[in-house]
Formats: structure tokens, C-alpha cells, sequence
């Protein structure tokens, strides 16, 4: 499947992605609405990981067999269709957070200004490609099925 | 530090309702102009440390910020301008040289503007470079004084031995930017859009990183007074090799590359300890004649064994051609000649501003020079100093250069916004930096392409330029000066530049 991929040699560290992933996931959809204006507001599901001056941008991998899914008692962590990105859907999310606990990336979050739920990447499912890609200024964000 | 006399130079203007406290501008500044106070949730800036550079206004999200000139004026004065007082100011305060980068900013005539082209009317046609054949390859080196040509049963051979040339797509190469001065990033970019497109870069004194030796055939290595990463294999790697004597916007003195730019790499690259200040002596002390250059000259090709076309790099300066005529007669195959616009990584302000001469009345005296004395064939012309468009450079060939450097043009295609803060070392577009967090904000991928689309786009426009002129060959504009004309300039300029006034 078409997973995110992060080129670190060439992330400036500006968090743009975290930002534009903010926006996609607003009511609005609105940079300025969503940030001056909406309340609660959404959680960046993606997050840039800095070191010293290594730097790129985290999100769910999607794996394969994610310990996430296995881990969710009630069905809100899900999948779709076997080849589909991990999904998640909060009207059945009881906010266990066993999903934080398992995931090996440290890709979910919790989300406590909604609901006590999990927020993560759902690879901006109605767009052509998700939202912190298209806005990385430097390509250090690419969209790509690489077999994996 | 003691209360400074000096007002911000720009001022960095926030729309409130529009900035949304993402702090990108924060991480962005290199500088620092920008901080975020969380207490209050509100983003400030200080506009004295701004330079210039519009990162910050080109990355925010929500177009919020405007970077403008302070429009606070000293009293009018003639003389004593802003500038002048400002200047002093620094110097008061610092007790120092004052310091640049890039190319000359002072409103010396540019003669570019200055000269119009011809284009086909009537009498001859025009040509369509979209449905004709149009060649702009250049062969840049020594050519031949005769070609002696045998036919055997209707077989034509070439007995004349030819000296190695460089043949280029298009007469413009990207001119002297050491690694050091510049980041990695935008030495591979460089290195990877000359491979790809056909034409060369240079790697100024820099040395040559081992990354880059891949692409060594379409590198010149520069050999300057410093001999910084010069050995047998840095020569060997590149396809010419140039002797830096002088450049256009510090004629007369060498070259500082502070301490705190001196990485590991680059230590490793120019051979010398890392941290340690890089100084380039102002001349090579073992050339004080023209003797002296012959040497060298016959050195370098002796250890590249006649293999490789030799340049030799100058300032422009007042008695450049006859300079030249004595590069030429040393050996010289390449005379690159830097006029008094070409650009640095950094120069003393006031001898960028004052030293040297403008690339236009250099061409045309070195080329008229060489070609009374039946020289000009023994080597070929390569222009630099702050050429900036393709028209610049069909002038340049018809004034008489072979071919064109350019340097800040390539920069500005590469994300550079002249802000000629380059000798701090915090470029924030990550060009004139060692600096790990700045340097991979540019994406070699993305600048090699800009890179390759700027010349693409020149290639096209001078194919344009030609083919109004009648011409199908840049071979064909090269010297030919009658399709140039001066618009307003003096008696003396026009004879100097050899070309008669529009209207005649």
C-alpha cells in the first residue's frame, strides 16, 4: 500500500506538516479559522521526532499486522480492506489507550480535548495524498508504495 | 553590549489576526528575529537582528508576515547618505572591516542595459528555432592556428592534433562556488545539474568532496592560492583545471573561510585541520610574473598529461587585456575573466563596492586586444560577474566571451534572496552554511531541478534571441558585434565596447 515516507536528510524542522495535518483534520478546514477560531482543536497526527539537528516526521506506519488492531477490545481500531490504512473510529473508542500502550512507534496519541480518545493518521482519506505531504516545502514527505 | 546607535535595517511587520502561533518562523530564523512567549501565547519579533532574507515570510502558512525597509530617513543629504552613516556607525561600534556578501549592490552603470540587439526585417529571414535546428554547443580551449585536412579515396581525415576542449550544451557554466562557502546540498546540486545537463561547475578552492568525484567530467577544479584539496587525484578527477589569481568582488585580496565553517568535511575536503580558519593568500606566492604563471600552468598540465584544457581566472581590472594577452602567451587554454558585479561568500564591503572593473568593457577589451594581437584562437573567453538573464549572456557572445559563468543566478535558482548575509554563516535558505540544523533545508533533489530548469529555459530564450537575428549558430554571434547597439552611452564607451550607437 501507499505509505508516508520521511527523507530526514532533508527535514528543515519547520513542523509545517503538523500544522497542515491540523488543519485537514478541523471542521473548517481553514488555516486560520482552525487555529484562531476552533475550539477544541484538532491534534496533529503526525509529529516531528528532533534530535540535535537530525530531524523528520512521525506518523502510524500502517503495518502490517498492527499491534494496534490486535490490542483494541472494541473494534475501533480497524481496517477496511486487508491492503487499507489503519482507521480508527471514535464512536466505538472506550479510551483504554491500549493502542498507545502496544504501538511500537509511539504514532497514537491521546486525544483528551474531544473525548478520551485516540488520535492518529488516517492518511487524509478523502484527499489525493495526505496533507502533511503536499505541504512539506522540502519533499522531505513523500507518498509512495514501495512494496512494503 | 553597549546601546547601539544603529535602527533596524528592515522591519518585520506581523498581521495579528492572520498569525495562528505555529512558530515556524521561530525554527526558521537562524538569526533569531522571532520568539514565541508561551505565557502569553503571542509571537514577537525583533526586527534589528532581521537581515533580510524573507524565509520566515515565504514559509508562513498563513502569509502573515511582511518583511519591508525601514522607512525611517536620516536628513537628506547628499552625501552623507543612510548608507554612509550607518556605516560609520558599525565601524564606531566594532572598530572592524566591514563586512559582505554576494555581489557588488552599487549602482555602477550596467551596460547590459544599456546595448539592444539586432533582429531580422525584410532583408533576411528570420528563423524559427521551434521547426529549425539551432546549435549552441560550445568547445571551449586552444584551438588550432590551421586545420590540415587529407583526402584518401574520397575519405577525409584530420591530421592536426586538437588541444582537449570542454564542450558545453550552452555557453553558460556555473562559476566558482567552493565547498566551504556553500553546503554540501548546493555543491551536489550544482555538481548533479552540470552532469546532467552538459555543462560544468566549478568547485572554486574548495577541494573536491568524495561524494562529488562521480561527476569529476564535468567538474573544474580550481587550483587557487591557498591550494586547498589540491593532490594528484583532485586534479586528475576534474575534465579542466583552473588557476585562481583573482575574483571579481575581491580583486586584489584572498580569501577567509572562518574557522566555525571549517566542518569536519570540509576539513577533510580541503586537507586542513577542522575548525582552523581556511586563509587564501592574496597572490600565489609562487607567481609574481607572467613567467611565473607559465610554471604553473605547464605544471598542471604536465601532471595531468596535456590531457586537460587549463583556465586561468582573473579580476577584471584596468589593464585586463593586457593581462590576458600574457595568460594567453603563458598557456593559459581558458581566460575566465570576473567582472566588478561577480559575487562572494564574503569580501571587506568596501573593496567589492570599489575594486575592479565592469564585465562588459572587459570583454571587449580583452577580446579586441587578443584578436589584434592573433591570439584570440589560442584561448577561449569565459565571462562571470553578475550575469543574470539569457540576454545578458547573447550580449556578452557578441561582444566576444565564448561562454558565461554564473554564479548568483544559479544561487537565486537554488532559493537564495540576496540578502548577503552569507559570511555569518546562518543562511536560513541552508546555501552558505556548514551549519547541520541549515544545511539540509536544501533539498539537492529540488535545487539540482531548478538548476537544469533555469538553463533549459536560457537555452530556449537564446535559441529565440538567435534565431530573430537570422543566426543558427552561437558560433555565428560570437564577436559579431554589429548586431549590437548602445543606447545612451558616451563616445568613449561605445568605442571601447566597440559597437556603434542605435540608430547608426
Amino acid at each position: 500500500m501507499k505509505r508516508v515516507y520521511a527523507n530526514e536528510a532533508v527535514c528543515a524542522g519547520c513542523r509545517l506538516c503538523e500544522i497542515w495535518c491540523v488543519v485537514a483534520h478541523s471542521k473548517t478546514k481553514d488555516i486560520i479559522k482552525a487555529f484562531n477560531e476552533e475550539f477544541p482543536r484538532p491534534l496533529p497526527r503526525v509529529k516531528v521526532e528532533e534530535f540535535g539537528p537530525f530531524s523528520f516526521a512521525l506518523q502510524c506506519r500502517h503495518c502490517k499486522e498492527p499491534p494496534c488492531i490486535e490490542a483494541c477490545m472494541t473494534g475501533a481500531m480497524h481496517r477496511e480492506t486487508p491492503e487499507g490504512p489503519v482507521l480508527h473510529d471514535p464512536d466505538k473508542c472506550v479510551g483504554c489507550w491500549m493502542c498507545i500502550m502496544v504501538c511500537p512507534y509511539g504514532a497514537i496519541d491521546r486525544d483528551e480535548t474531544i473525548k478520551k480518545i485516540a488520535s492518529k493518521c488516517d492518511l487524509c482519506q478523502d484527499e489525493e495524498e495526505p496533507s502533511c505531504v503536499a505541504h512539506c516545502p522540502n519533499e522531505a514527505l513523500v507518498f509512495e508504495d514501495r512494496g512494503e | 553590549m553597549r546601546f547601539s546607535y544603529l535602527e533596524p535595517e528592515f522591519l518585520v511587520e506581523r498581521n495579528m489576526e492572520r498569525c495562528i502561533r505555529c512558530q515556524v518562523c521561530v525554527r526558521q530564523c537562524a538569526f533569531e528575529v522571532h520568539t514565541y512567549d508561551e505565557a502569553s501565547d503571542v509571537v514577537s519579533s525583533d526586527s534589528s537582528k532581521c537581515v533580510g532574507c524573507l524565509r520566515c515570510v515565504t514559509m508562513c502558512p498563513t502569509d502573515a508576515l511582511i518583511v519591508r525597509q525601514n522607512p525611517t530617513t536620516f536628513k537628506e543629504n547628499a552625501n552623507w547618505t543612510g548608507r554612509v552613516i550607518k556605516n560609520i556607525y558599525k565601524q564606531a561600534e566594532t572598530g572592524g572591516v566591514l563586512l559582505t556578501g554576494m555581489g557588488n549592490d552599487r549602482p555602477y552603470p550596467i551596460y547590459w542595459d544599456h546595448i539592444v540587439l539586432n533582429a531580422s526585417q525584410v532583408t533576411n529571414p528570420s528563423i524559427d528555432p521551434l521547426r529549425e535546428p539551432m546549435e549552441l554547443k560550445t568547445y571551449l580551449g586552444r584551438k588550432p592556428e590551421s586545420l590540415d585536412i587529407s583526402e584518401k579515396d574520397g575519405k577525409l581525415t584530420l591530421n592536426t592534433k586538437l588541444a582537449p576542449q570542454l564542450e558545453v550544451r550552452i555557453p553558460v557554466l556555473f562559476s566558482a562556488l567552493s565547498y566551504g562557502a556553500i553546503s554540501f546540498n548546493a555543491s551536489k546540486a550544482l555538481a548533479s545539474a552540470a552532469y546532467e545537463f552538459g555543462t560544468y561547475y566549478n568547485t572554486g578552492e574548495g577541494g573536491l568532496h568524495r561524494d562529488l568525484y562521480k561527476y569529476g567530467q564535468r567538474t573544474i577544479v580550481q587550483c587557487a592560492s591557498g591550494r586547498f584539496g589540491v593532490y594528484k587525484d583532485y586534479l586528475q578527477a576534474g575534465a579542466a583545471i583552473e588557476i585562481k589569481i583573482g575574483q571579481g568582488a575581491k580583486p586584489g585580496i584572498g580569501g577567509h573561510l572562518p574557522g566555525e565553517k571549517v566542518s569536519r568535511e570540509v576539513s577533510m575536503t580541503r586537507m586542513i585541520p577542522e575548525g582552523t580558519d581556511a586563509l587564501s593568500p592574496a597572490p600565489h606566492h609562487d607567481i609574481y610574473s607572467i613567467e611565473d604563471l607559465r610554471q604553473l600552468i605547464y605544471a598542471l598540465k604536465e601532471a595531468t598529461r596535456y590531457e586537460k584544457p587549463v583556465s586561468v581566472k582573473i579580476a577584471a581590472v584596468h589593464n585586463s587585456a593586457a593581462i590576458a594577452s600574457g595568460m594567453v602567451r603563458a598557456g593559459a587554454d581558458i581566460i575566465a575573466l570576473d567582472g566588478i558585479r561577480g559575487g562572494t561568500g564574503a569580501a571587506p564591503t568596501t573593496i567589492r563596492d570599489n575594486v575592479g572593473i565592469p564585465i562588459e568593457l572587459a570583454i571587449a577589451s580583452v577580446d579586441q586586444r587578443l584578436r589584434q594581437e592573433g591570439i584570440r584562437h589560442q584561448a577561449s573567453i569565459i565571462a562571470a560577474g553578475g550575469f543574470r538573464s539569457s540576454s545578458d549572456v547573447v550580449k556578452a557572445i557578441a561582444l566576444g566571451a565564448d561562454a558565461v559563468y554564473i554564479g548568483t543566478a544559479a544561487l537565486v535558482a537554488m532559493g537564495c534572496h540576496l540578502c548577503q548575509a552569507c559570511y555569518t554563516g546562518k543562511c536560513n535558505w541552508g546555501i552558505a552554511t556548514q551549519d547541520p540544523y541549515l544545511e539540509k533545508r536544501l533539498n539537492p533533489e529540488i535545487a539540482k531541478e531548478r538548476l537544469m530548469n533555469l538553463l533549459r529555459a536560457w537555452e530556449h530564450e537564446i535559441k529565440e534571441m538567435l534565431g530573430g537575428m537570422g543566426i543558427n549558430a552561437i558560433e555565428s554571434l560570437r564577436g559579431n558585434r554589429l548586431h549590437l547597439r548602445g543606447v545612451g552611452l558616451t563616445d568613449s564607451e561605445l568605442e571601447i565596447l566597440g559597437i556603434l550607437p542605435a540608430g547608426r
